[in-house]
């Protein structure tokens, strides 16, 4: 399954979040949420089990009550692809600390690995930057990861999207807690609100 | 074209200021006409912000956001966008949601649209089986302390729950060629 010169999922995510300072960070339901796991559990984490295709959403949510803080979602090209009319909800809003990168392995890994529209016809950068994302784009090196590592630390200039061709390789799963009250007042908790 | 019923003070007027008591800052929507009202003062509000949806769903997940970033929202909708939020609902279970949605009803009290009657039946349904608590307003002057125990129930008490504007509230749509 492995093609050369693909990204690895898990430098990718631990790059993303190496100097993450107050970001929070939504990973998509299946893989993208362990990577975020594998690259150490945090208090501003929001780990998703289920909701397909509402991720890039509860980024919007979050970015728009936390104008100040970086919000990064993570997440795959079958979630984004179940919610790609989000893209045109961020793109009206345009949300300036929002950054959303899709890991793009271009099949469905968690269900058996059936290939995705990604893989045939789709160019979820093209959707993005026709949604009104005005910086979208392509990702295939580390070093591009890191200038959007770095960019996403930026809450004046978004929303930015990106999309990285990773290796389709299945990892072992990195477990996060799967208590959803649980991460939800945890986030709520390191910006200081208390349980009702 | 809808005939509405004429009251002193309009009630979606009523369920604006309700919303700003509760603090409400996140609204979003997908348009209906018994709705434009209030989406209009939304949009034309300081304190809160009206955000355009593709798809009910996507609301929901929005106002998950919303309240891991502190904020509380209400998600407007008409009975079909009920079904295209189902598996979402989901969310508002797992997370334990202060959430509220008030929902324009089609397809009951003199329809003409029958494409709209088998979702408007099933609206009720769908939310109680979701464990979403549904509460009804069919006249104007029930609609604030209706919504107002809505609010009170979804935010104070973490219950989510579902406001069924009815369309003998909204009045028929008319269609005319």
């Amino acid at each position: 399954m492995s093609k050369a010169n693909l990204l690895d999922r898990r430098a990718v995510v631990s790059e993303l979040l190496r100097d993450r300072k107050g970001a929070f960070a939504i990973g998509g339901l299946g893989a993208s949420t362990y990577d975020i796991a594998a690259a150490g559990d945090h208090d501003r984490n929001f780990y998703l089990w289920g909701g397909m295709g509402g991720a890039v959403m509860i980024g919007l949510g979050l970015a728009l009550a936390q104008p100040t803080l970086p919000v990064v979602v993570i997440t795959g090209d079958g979630e984004m692809l179940m919610g790609m009319g989000s893209l045109a909800t961020v793109g009206l809003q345009q949300p300036k600390n929002l950054s959303i990168i899709v890991l793009d392995n271009e099949a469905y890994g968690e269900t058996g690995g059936q290939t995705s529209h990604t893989g045939g016809t789709a160019d979820l950068v093209g959707v993005a930057k026709a949604c009104g994302i005005g910086d979208s784009r392509a990702i295939s090196t580390m070093a591009e990861v890191e200038a959007f590592a770095s960019s996403l630390q930026d809450v004046t200039a978004g929303p930015r999207f990106a999309s990285a061709k990773i290796d389709g390789a299945n990892l072992e799963r990195v477990l996060s807690s799967r208590d959803g009250t649980y991460i939800v007042n945890r986030i709520r908790g390191s910006i200081g609100h208390t349980p009702i | 074209m809808h005939a509405r019923a004429e009251t002193a003070a309009s009630w979606p007027e009523e369920i604006f200021s309700i919303l700003q008591r509760f603090e409400v800052r996140q609204v979003p929507y997908v348009p209906d006409a018994g709705h434009s009202e209030l989406i209009e003062r939304v949009l034309g509000s300081s304190s809160m912000r009206g955000i355009a949806l593709t798809t009910e769903e996507e609301g929901v997940a929005l106002l998950a956001g919303a309240w891991a970033g502190g904020q509380r929202g209400v998600l407007l909708m008409q009975s079909s966008g009920v079904g295209n939020c189902i598996n979402m609902l989901s969310l508002v279970q797992i997370f334990r949601l202060p959430f509220l949605t008030l929902v324009t009803m089609r397809g009951e009290w003199g329809e003409f649209n029958p494409w709209q009657v088998p979702m408007g039946s099933n609206t009720q349904g769908i939310l109680e089986l979701s464990g979403i608590k549904v509460l009804r307003a069919s006249r104007p002057d029930e609609v604030r302390e209706v919504v107002e125990a809505g609010a009170a129930q979804a935010y104070n008490a973490c219950t989510p729950t579902a406001v069924l504007l009815s369309q003998r509230l909204i009045g028929a749509k008319v269609f005319t060629k």
